[in-house]
């Protein structure tokens, strides 16, 4: 899993069928300090997470598990909404 | 399996259900030297780990599920199995 950041929606009309409904949101993977990591990717939404919130991913086959999963082609779901910044732990930044 | 190093946790209250009464840790990737390598993950702990540990992580869906919930089939692409005590290396290798 990869902590992120939603920083967009995406808007597609036309789509698989078992997509109907589910959100698609644009996320940024952040690393352990919260700052970006990588390019920012496509996720499902299976949490109702919205923008500006910290989020957490699963990656591949396992991302399909939240949904009908033989049938919901997704390889990037979100999973988890954060509580807050304050609420990740990161034991490097304790003395900063 | 990959090695980490254990920073910190998060807190998420709104998660998916299989999480729930999950350690979810934030690690850093590193090398068996213990340098700090690749990308920060998130995975769930199964072994008690704490900060500061060393750990061994698999990154495969059925493994992970299984080990941090007991059961497969959860939206969990990462689980932390293992605390390292040592690594030992050939002397050819270390010099690398």
């Amino acid at each position: 899993m990869q902590l992120a950041r939603v920083i967009g929606t995406v808007v597609a009309t036309v789509k698989n069928d078992s997509l109907e409904g589910r959100k698609l949101l644009v996320v940024q993977s952040l690393d352990a300090n919260l700052e970006p990591q990588g390019k920012p990717l496509v996720a499902l939404d299976a949490i109702g997470a919205g923008t500006g919130e910290l989020v957490f991913w699963c990656r591949g086959k396992e991302a399909s598990f939240p949904f009908k999963r033989e049938d919901t082609p997704t390889d990037c779901t979100i999973v988890a909404i954060v509580d807050s910044d304050e609420h990740v732990t990161n034991g490097r930044n304790r003395h900063r | 399996m990959i090695l980490a190093r254990v920073l910190g946790n998060i807190v998420a209250t709104q998660k998916n259900p299989r999480y729930v009464g999950a350690r979810v840790m934030l690690c850093q990737q590193i090398t068996p030297e213990g340098e700090e390598m690749g990308t920060s993950v998130l995975a769930l702990d199964s072994v008690d780990a704490g900060e500061g540990d060393v750990v061994l992580i698999v990154q495969e869906g059925w493994s992970a599920s299984t080990a941090a919930t007991k059961e497969a089939g959860a939206a969990i692409d990462s689980a932390i199995i293992g605390v390292v005590d040592r690594i030992d290396l050939l002397e050819s290798e270390k010099a690398r």
